[in-house]
């Protein structure tokens, strides 16, 4: 962490169409580690929210237990968010989104609060497609806890010891695409190129979207023989899928389909431009993708981009016929129609 | 585009564009800092070492450093640092013991130096302490050249003046006042080992049109008519006075005269106020004095009536601008007589060496221009040497000061026979200002505050007496507001490329966005494709060397730094530092004594 806030310096900045800087998307100063991930990601997140001009009371941040979960914090002041208890934010995020649909709900978790505690959390969120981008900052250790492997470290890295994990991993991008994503990518903290698109279209993407980011433990996993320190992360990044987000009111330029060049239009706005680096590879593909994940990689590339995107699933709003109109926004009278109401409905089950 | 090269003593040094714009690189930060922990004795001698006279400069200096302040970028107003460098001078404590000593003896070099202004005194005060000889040869009957002939009393109080010129004479330099050099020729043949002339711009340019002979009692030389009224030859003016002419000088003659009974004074500028040669701050002064600034009048004749000024005739100017504020087409729309009692002239000076014979060697350019090497100052003559105003036309005292510095290593090494042209180059002292975890050697933070205003004396009370300064100096509650708005911008951002892993850290936190990650690309591209292009050509940008895991180059754009050190805080490894930079700029003591940066 800094000794200070950042100076809130704008002379120099554009402003977006609601006229606020990318300052106006800041949080407070983050009390993470120096040279954290976390804080890329967090940063990815501000400027993604500036170029969409989503207004920060727009967005919902949810977020469980650990160093990742520190990050809504950070992002967005002027948001709605709750810190709710370790790996319980999807159900907390289910009710949020029920009661009012409007708001763009980021979950912000990591790999020991989603594929630990809250494994069960995290896949029934994705079954009922809850419209969220959920955020996994994964470093493959427990890092509040003084870094302790945790359920994605690989099999073979070695703790800052030295002692090699034998566990096998668990990989949430594989995990989402069997329980049924229609959104599911990864980035790394390190290439805002291609994370700041990847959080725009899963903010764009009507349903449950992941984007799993891997975010180096710079004090516990960032040594010689880590499978998820920077240095490994760019000697093997293998970016699958190029991705490009344009607004819905920017013109699209280009072939649609030269190069390998593939169009689509988001449910939410905004149109995906995506372009294959094996030309074979398609990301509108499940079993493909599934079937690219689970082989394991003979020069060890960590596959990156959007992996999986189907848009044309309905989200959980609509599969519970739920009101189009936020609770807050309907009148006390109907929402409590009274004790006769109240009499009657329970006569229908005497 | 090639690794930057920080080794080099002028980039760092141009990072702080206060001192590069000072032409006497005096080292602001460093003495505003000391001005912050109290150390106002300390501070002053900073000052002293580059500009000779900060008592006088923290109220008089032309101020080149503050446009070039980088809070002048970063927000709306440049950090006072001239009110600062006052700060220093007022809270001082007694400083005699602490400057160089008259030697006990000398070195039996004689030195003859013409008019006792600042460009000879810094001579003097340069050579003096090394044992050189120095006799300052000066007209008038008081030293000081324009600072006590030209500037009023109400900007520069005489005893601020005798103080700091005092401190040079105690250094053992004779001056010899009422004492007129009539012949270069007579004085070469009176064996000094080296002349150093610093006679200034003496001349000032008279307005030659209809009405000037018949009027001629009441139209005056501006600088004529300040000299006079500062050694009180001259004692009051009329009522209504017209001053043509819209430079620093004008400015000192319209509040002089309101001074000595006029009501009722106009400044007449020939062209929009764009084009005003008065510094920003002179203008606003005259202007809070009453003093009327009338634009586009161009002087017609001088008009009479019964023998006696009565107004002036102006040609009222119209003027067609470019998108780039040039003056494309101009126009006379008509004219106007203006009522005056007096004019006073303030259209600028000239050189004049009416002393110096056309046969003594020195060659002058047609404008009447000694010919001087830039650097060494030396003039077609061997072991002649020029500076101030004499050397290359008028430019102001701190520009005199650094051509005083630079003539006595001149003068230094043709003493001792060593070639004027090698001079000891400029130098860098690097250290890391880091303290401990997130702790510095200065304060790093950033204070929003806004410029402090310098309080005046009330306006009645001030043109009461010609001799009571204006300003009154800044508060202590203003001096620590004022302190903490200087960005340190010495303290360096120093990157060590092998230590960094790419981690974003510094970009993400970094308050004005000057960092990026990128491919490495030539110049003119690569800062376009920085995070926020770097658009102003004239800051550097500061390319590292090849990143080890991507091979891309971190680049700071060094135009709205902070100098906050939050992306040496936020570094996991310490690739970012802040450091030190202390500049090494040579003085003929650090010749003599052969002592370069370490």
């Amino acid at each position: 962490m800094t000794s200070m806030p950042k100076p809130k310096i704008s002379k120099h900045l554009p402003t977006n169409k609601l006229g606020l800087t990318i300052r106006h998307y800041e949080g407070v100063m983050s009390t993470l580690c120096a040279g954290c991930g976390h804080d890329s990601v967090t940063a990815a997140l501000v400027q993604a929210f500036w170029e969409l001009d989503l207004a920060p009371e727009s967005a919902a941040k949810v977020s469980g237990i650990g160093c990742s979960s520190k990050t809504t914090a950070y992002f967005m002041g002027q948001s709605h968010g709750i810190n709710t208890v370790h790996g319980r934010m999807p159900s907390v995020a289910t009710g949020a989104n029920a009661v009012n649909g409007d708001l763009h709900y980021i979950g912000i978790s990591g790999d020991g609060d989603s594929l630990s505690i809250g494994f069960g959390q995290f896949a029934h969120a994705i079954r009922r497609n809850l419209n969220m981008l959920y955020m996994i900052e994964n470093n493959g250790v427990y890092g509040l806890t003084k870094g302790q492997f945790s359920a994605s470290a690989d099999i073979g890295t070695k703790s800052k010891k030295g002692i090699a994990n034998e566990q096998t991993p668990i990989d949430p991008c594989i995990q989402a695409l069997t329980l049924g994503a229609g959104f599911v990518a990864r980035g790394f903290s390190g290439d805002k190129s291609q994370l700041v698109p990847l959080i725009k279209a899963g903010l764009m993407h009507k349903g449950f979207a992941l984007i799993d980011v891997i975010s180096p433990c710079v004090t516990f996993n960032d040594h010689a023989g880590s499978t998820k320190s920077y240095a490994h992360t760019y000697k093997y990044y293998h970016p699958l899928v190029h991705t490009d987000f344009v607004a819905q009111a920017d013109e699209i330029t280009g072939a649609p389909d030269a190069d390998g060049l593939l169009s689509v239009t988001l449910h939410d706005g905004g149109v995906l431009r995506l372009r294959q680096t094996e030309s074979d590879y398609d990301p509108r593909d499940r079993a493909q993708a599934i079937e690219t994940l689970m082989t394991p990689s003979d020069t060890g590339e960590i596959r990156t981009g959007l992996l999986y995107l189907n848009e044309d699933m309905g989200d959980m709003h609509a599969a519970n016929s739920l009101p189009a109109t936020p609770l807050n926004a309907i009148s006390q009278d109907v929402l409590c129609p009274g004790s006769e109401a109240l009499a009657k409905l329970q006569a229908r089950y005497r | 585009m090639k690794p930057t090269d920080v080794k080099d003593p002028d980039y760092f040094h141009k990072v702080v564009d206060c001192q590069w714009a000072c032409p006497a690189h005096t080292p602001v930060p460093e003495y505003i800092r000391l001005i912050a922990q109290g150390k106002f004795t300390e501070a002053y001698l900073v000052n002293r070492r580059s500009n000779v006279f900060p008592g006088i400069l923290g109220r008089v200096c032309d101020r080149p450093c503050e446009p070039a302040c980088r809070r002048g970028r970063v927000e709306e107003e440049p950090v006072a640092i001239c009110r600062l460098k006052r700060v220093a001078a007022d809270h001082r404590d007694e400083v005699s013991h602490l400057l160089p000593q008259k030697p006990e003896t000398t070195n039996g070099k004689k030195i003859a130096l013409v008019g006792a202004g600042p460009a000879s005194l810094t001579v003097a005060n340069d050579l003096a302490p090394l044992g050189y000889e120095c006799t300052v040869f000066e007209a008038m009957h008081r030293p000081g050249g324009l600072m006590i002939s030209n500037i009023p009393a109400f900007r520069l109080p005489e005893e601020v003046l005798d103080e700091e010129i005092g401190y040079i004479e105690n250094m053992g330099v004779e001056i010899k006042l009422n004492h007129r050099v009539e012949s270069l020729k007579s004085l070469l043949d009176e064996g000094y080992d080296a002349v150093f002339i610093g006679s200034g711009a003496p001349k000032g340019k008279d307005l030659k049109i209809e009405g000037r002979d018949e009027a001629a009692a009441n139209i005056h030389i501006g600088i004529e008519w300040l000299e006079n009224v500062a050694f009180e030859h001259t004692k009051a003016i009329g009522k209504k006075v017209l001053i043509i002419g819209v430079g620093n000088t004008a400015m000192d003659c319209c509040r002089t005269s309101l001074r000595l009974g006029a009501d009722d004074v106009k400044v007449m500028a020939r062209k929009p106020r764009e084009f005003f040669k008065a510094s920003p701050w002179e203008l606003e002064d005259a202007e809070d004095e009453n003093v009327e600034i009338l634009v586009n009048h161009s002087p017609k004749r001088f008009v009479i009536e019964n023998g006696k000024l009565t107004g002036m005739e102006f040609e009222l100017m119209e003027y067609q601008l470019d998108e780039n504020g040039r003056i494309t087409d101009t126009k006379i729309a008509g004219s106007k007589i203006i009522p005056c009692d007096d004019v006073i002239l303030a259209i600028g000076q000239e050189n004049a060496f009416p002393w110096i014979e056309r046969d003594a060697g020195i060659e002058f350019d047609k404008w009447g221009v000694p010919i001087v090497d830039e650097t060494t100052h030396e003039s077609t003559v061997k072991g002649v040497f020029f500076g101030g105003d004499s050397a290359f036309g008028p430019k102001n005292i701190i520009w005199a000061v650094e051509h005083g510095h630079q003539a006595a290593i001149s003068i230094h090494k043709h003493c001792q026979g060593e070639n004027v042209a090698e001079r000891m180059p400029r130098g860098l002292n690097l250290t890391s200002a880091k303290m401990g975890v997130n702790e510095w050697m200065y304060s790093n933070s950033f204070d929003a505050s806004d410029r402090r205003e310098m309080p005046l004396v009330e306006l009645k009370q001030r043109l009461a007496d010609r001799r009571k300064e204006v300003e009154v100096g800044f508060t202590d509650e203003q001096i620590i507001t004022e302190v903490q708005r200087c960005l340190n911008c010495d303290v360096q951002t120093v990157f060590d490329a092998p230590l960094c892993k790419e981690c974003d850290a510094c970009l993400d936190i970094c308050p004005v966005d000057c960092l990026s990650i990128v491919p490495v690309a030539e110049e003119a591209d690569l800062r376009q494709t920085l995070r926020v292009p770097a658009n102003n050509a004239e800051q550097a940008v500061y390319v590292s060397e090849p990143l080890k895991d991507t091979g891309r180059v971190m680049v700071k754009d060094e135009d709205l730094c902070l100098h906050c050190g939050l992306c040496a805080e936020r570094c996991p490894t310490s690739a970012w530092d802040m450091q030190d930079a202390d500049i090494f700029i040579p003085h003929a003591i650090e010749e003599a004594e052969g002592v370069a940066a370490e």
